[in-house]
């Protein structure tokens, strides 16, 4: 009855049906790898494709960092840090982005490999907001004076890494709740909720007047010179390579679990 | 103060870190889909 009071809308040239027909076609594409038999066929080749040419980026990138670029008139060789830890803030809020979407997918659309997404992100996650805190608090202390302030990026970057402690927990121990190796329902809203905190990170340098600096890189352009900047997008994309391929390994870790287990009950069974 | 005293301490830990993660996560996936494997060959 709804959709016959709809009949003569449109939005542009475009009749109501089409435009109802497109997240539906949207749909079936994301339930198209829902099958884990056809995501292992892509997600093996991938995991190399992603792994090797990441590693090689970083550590090109790394050493192009050190080597290459010349010291920064102002922080002298600290600047050289940047490489590293810039990605790592990256990753540490991207990865906590990825939970976020894997959790709506798995509460909206029942997705059932966003719950195994959701926890193969958790980990590197962790990992990367942990290197980030570190080697932000390495960089602090010859050029700030101190190893550690509670100004707002810090104190929000710490609060992410207290999240992803929770989210690993939380999803431990309610791993019996959770279907095939992946998170439980409560662990993704987790994910979701927590999900406020990434714009707040994001806008805690223009929100708080604090020690750290504001916004270097944004899309209107770069506040740091090209000749120091150019080794910065090596290891963003070598880290963001890794990542997906670590990412990609810890799913299908989880997959032959599920699969191991699953054959182990049936045998059980008789 | 020595700079890159601070320089290479940031590059060991990420370093480290990133090997760290790297090869336990590849263990865990080659262990979990060998035993699915055998497994399967048995069954």
């Amino acid at each position: 009855m709804a959709t016959q009071r709809f009949v003569g809308f449109s939005i542009g040239k475009m009749p109501y049906w089409r435009c109802l027909a497109r997240p539906a076609k949207d749909a079936a594409l994301m339930h198209r790898f829902a099958n884990p038999a056809r995501f292992l066929k892509i997600a093996r080749p991938l995991t190399g494709w992603l792994f090797w040419p990441g590693l090689l980026l970083l550590l090109a990138g790394c050493a192009c960092g050190l080597f290459l670029t010349p010291a920064d008139y102002l922080q002298g060789q600290t600047v050289r840090i940047l490489y590293i830890h810039v990605p790592a803030a990256w990753l540490g809020m991207g990865g906590w982005s990825g939970i976020a979407i894997a959790a709506l997918m798995q509460l909206v659309w029942k997705h059932p490999l966003a719950a195994v997404a959701g926890r193969a992100i958790a980990a590197p996650g962790a990992l990367f907001t942990a290197i980030c805190l570190m080697t932000g608090s390495i960089w602090g202390r010859p050029t700030w004076g101190t190893w550690w302030e509670w100004d707002g990026r810090m104190t929000s970057m710490l609060v992410l890494f207290f999240l992803y402690l929770g989210y690993i927990a939380l999803g431990n121990a309610s791993a019996r709740q959770a279907q095939q190796g992946g998170v439980s329902n409560v662990t993704a809203i987790f994910g979701l909720v927590g999900a406020i905190n990434i714009p707040i990170i994001n806008r805690s340098v223009v929100w708080w007047n604090s020690l750290h600096q504001g916004p270097s890189i944004t899309l209107r352009g770069s506040s740091i010179d090209g000749s120091l900047l150019w080794p910065l997008g090596l290891t963003l994309l070598g880290f963001t390579l890794l990542f997906g391929g670590l990412v990609l390994m810890r799913m299908r870790a989880i997959l032959a679990q599920n699969k191991v287990e699953a054959r182990m009950q049936r045998l059980a069974r008789g | 103060m020595n700079q890159w005293a601070f320089v290479i301490a940031a590059y060991t830990v990420t370093l480290a870190g990133t090997a760290i993660v790297s090869v336990v996560s590849w263990r865990a996936m080659r262990s979990a889909e060998t035993r699915a494997d055998h497994l399967s060959d048995r069954t």
